[in-house]
């Protein structure tokens, strides 16, 4: 069996539920279209053979409707057939059934990405944060997440002077007004559709009483 | 202080431990703790000498690199891969590369000796990354001459990484399409040596421990992994070869030039910490096996002085020759897209996993076109195999604690990304 015939296979047993199969590179995709549905397909995938769960990764579709696609790798470990099932996930719903009870290894995937996108599993058994500490408001893996980081209530690390590198564009100070123009690749859905960011029009370095790097003299003149 | 005799003492001792009878004591193993490699962090609930419960704690050197990845190149992104597993940089720079070719979709048209030489590379690193996790490994148990052994190894493979790549441990010397650089005209033979001293250490470090009476006693049928269980906990790599699963990327999904050579899987029967140790030293002689091979095979010989190629001659993906660059338009123009946009990859998604030293190391990349990625998830088998800690760890005693993380080999680098 290729993984063609195997990704068929499922797709005769749910019908229209399934998209597909999609192939690019030798890489055999389906689209789940119901996300609460994952949980069945992923039963069904596992009794024809998928035991094994490489991996299960998000996407975060900024601008788009629905944002978040889910997507899960499955292996069959004795003849190392491979599918990959994708699901997308509204952001008012932000919530997809857990396939913990299929896999047990998909527990701390599934929190890494509750962690990091903010998308939850209903009926995980401990759903909690695990790369990010218990208690941190945001999900860092968004596209609208700034790369130099918000801040927190917990103390940023304390600098005596500035830095060496502080004003490179990965150097900033989390919360800064011109952090997030800095950065060099920034998503914003304005750019998306076409028109002008707004908050990329702020001048960096002008005076920013959130930006010690700002406030401060130009390096070379010193 | 009223000092009574000593029975009375005892009589009074044993009265107060009636009181703590079934009372459980929560300790906090790590984050920063010699036998956890790492800053690893588990919460360990005991009932005297007895571990109840185990709850890993991860993400103390979480460093946000999937999120570093969609903000750069793909060139870009190769130093940071050298930082994921960092005991084995060489191997994560050889699957990054992988991943992205396979999305160019010019995995298959890899020059010959890139091949041999990025096989070699994987294979340096595995052994590296083996030394390092049975050296710390004997040392937490009380073995401290393996530690040396192990490391004096290792320093010869650090100079080899330093001769081809010009960096000891951040290496960097994989390119999308190629390598950065041939590997200097000694090399090979330097390699050859390296096996030659290398086979006597191995041999010195097996007589240590292999049928040493504490080491075994200490291992065997400790915190046994079944087939079924290793196959639901998606560990991979020799964790889940010593549970007896007969997998390995290098043969069920070959790669490189892994086809051309021979070597055997090594698979343990039992799935306790002694066949875990077991695999990793006969992997540790296959990859022996696969670089005495290379090096005869070869294309191009030692020196190259046919010249065969290392990288991709295609303007569009690899860099062009410098001199090329100063006299000709279009190899200008190459290099200048090449440096500013990055490599132009088409739209689509792959997924590429590599057999790392720790492990399945993959790399999803998702992306929208352009040289930059829109989503990079880095399956690290570090962060899978740690997850199974909460599962083996209740019922060993705590001075087990350190003898189960020595056999599963992680390294907290790449689990928390």
């Amino acid at each position: 069996m290729t993984a063609l015939e195997a990704a068929n296979s499922v797709k005769t047993k749910f019908g229209d539920l399934l998209t597909g199969p999609f192939e690019f590179r030798g890489d055999v995709s389906l689209q789940v279209a119901d996300a609460q549905k994952i949980g069945e397909v992923c039963g069904f995938a596992k009794t024809i053979g998928f035991n094994y769960l490489v991996d299960i990764s998000s996407v975060d579709n900024y601008g788009e409707d629905p944002r978040w696609t889910v997507v899960y790798h499955l292996r069959n470990i004795v003849t190392g057939i491979e599918i990959r099932l994708k699901t997308d996930v509204s952001e008012e719903k932000s919530e997809l059934p857990s396939v913990t009870g299929t896999w047990r290894t998909a527990n701390w995937h599934e929190r890494e990405i509750y962690d990091m996108m903010g998308i939850r599993f209903s009926g995980h058994p401990d759903l909690r944060r695990i790369l990010m500490w218990e208690g941190y408001p945001h999900h860092p893996l968004r596209k609208d997440f700034p790369l130099a980081g918000k801040p927190t209530d917990l103390p940023g690390v304390a600098f005596t002077r500035i830095t060496p590198l502080e004003g490179g564009p990965f150097v900033t100070v989390a919360g800064g007004s011109d952090s997030i123009a800095r950065e060099p690749r920034v998503r914003l859905p304005e750019e998306i559709d076409g028109e002008a960011p707004a908050r990329l029009a702020a001048p960096a370095g002008k005076a920013d009483p959130g930006n010690p790097a700002a406030q401060s003299e130009p390096l070379e003149k010193k | 202080m009223e000092i009574g005799d000593s029975g009375a003492r005892a009589a009074q001792a044993a009265e107060e431990l009636q009181d703590f009878n079934g009372e459980k004591m929560v300790l906090n193993m790590g984050p920063s703790h010699p036998a956890t490699h790492g800053v690893l962090r588990i919460v360990l609930e005991l009932d005297g000498e007895v571990v109840t419960q185990a709850e890993p704690e991860v993400g103390y050197l979480h460093r946000g690199d999937e999120k570093i990845a969609e903000n750069m190149t793909y060139s870009q992104f190769i130093p940071y891969t050298d930082r994921l597993d960092y005991l084995a940089p060489l191997a994560n720079n050889v699957a990054y590369a992988l991943a992205v070719e396979k999305l160019l979709g010019v995995d298959q048209k890899l020059p010959p000796r890139c091949q041999y030489i990025r096989v070699m590379c994987a294979e340096l690193a595995r052994i590296s990354a083996h030394l390092l996790g049975l050296g710390a490994f004997a040392m937490d148990t009380g073995a401290v001459t393996v530690f040396l052994l192990t490391f004096t190894e290792r320093e010869k493979i650090y100079n080899l990484a330093e001769a081809a790549s010009g960096a000891r441990l951040t290496t960097s010397y994989t390119r999308i399409g190629g390598l950065m650089r041939d590997v200097p005209p000694t090399w090979c033979g330097q390699v050859k040596q390296f096996c030659d001293e290398f086979e006597v250490a191995l041999g010195e470090a097996e007589t240590l421990l292999t049928r040493n009476r504490i080491w075994v006693d200490r291992l065997r049928d400790l915190a046994v992994v079944s087939k079924e269980m290793a196959i639901d906990y998606g560990l991979s790599g020799p964790n889940l070869r010593g549970s007896g699963v007969d997998w390995d990327l290098r043969k069920n999904k070959p790669y490189l030039c892994y086809p051309e050579l021979e070597f055997d899987v090594a698979v343990g029967s039992t799935g306790d910490c002694y066949d875990r140790y077991l695999v990793r030293m006969e992997e540790m002689r296959q990859s022996m096996l696969i670089l005495r091979q290379c090096v005869q095979k070869i294309p191009g010989g030692w020196a190259n002085d046919a010249g065969e190629p290392v990288s991709i001659p295609d303007g569009k993906i690899t860099l062009p020759n410098k001199q090329k660059v100063l006299s000709s338009m279009e190899e200008l123009i190459h290099q200048f897209m090449l440096v500013t946009e990055g490599v132009n990859c088409p739209p689509g998604e792959i997924y590429f996993g590599h057999e790392n030293p720790k492990g399945e190391l993959g790399f999803y990349i998702n992306s929208r076109g352009g040289g930059v990625p829109y989503r990079l998830k880095i399956r690290a088998p570090s962060f899978v195999n740690l997850s199974i800690l909460s599962e083996l760890l209740p019922g060993c005693m705590i001075s087990d604690v350190p003898v189960v993380l020595g056999s599963l080999d992680f390294v907290m680098g790449e689990s928390d990304r």
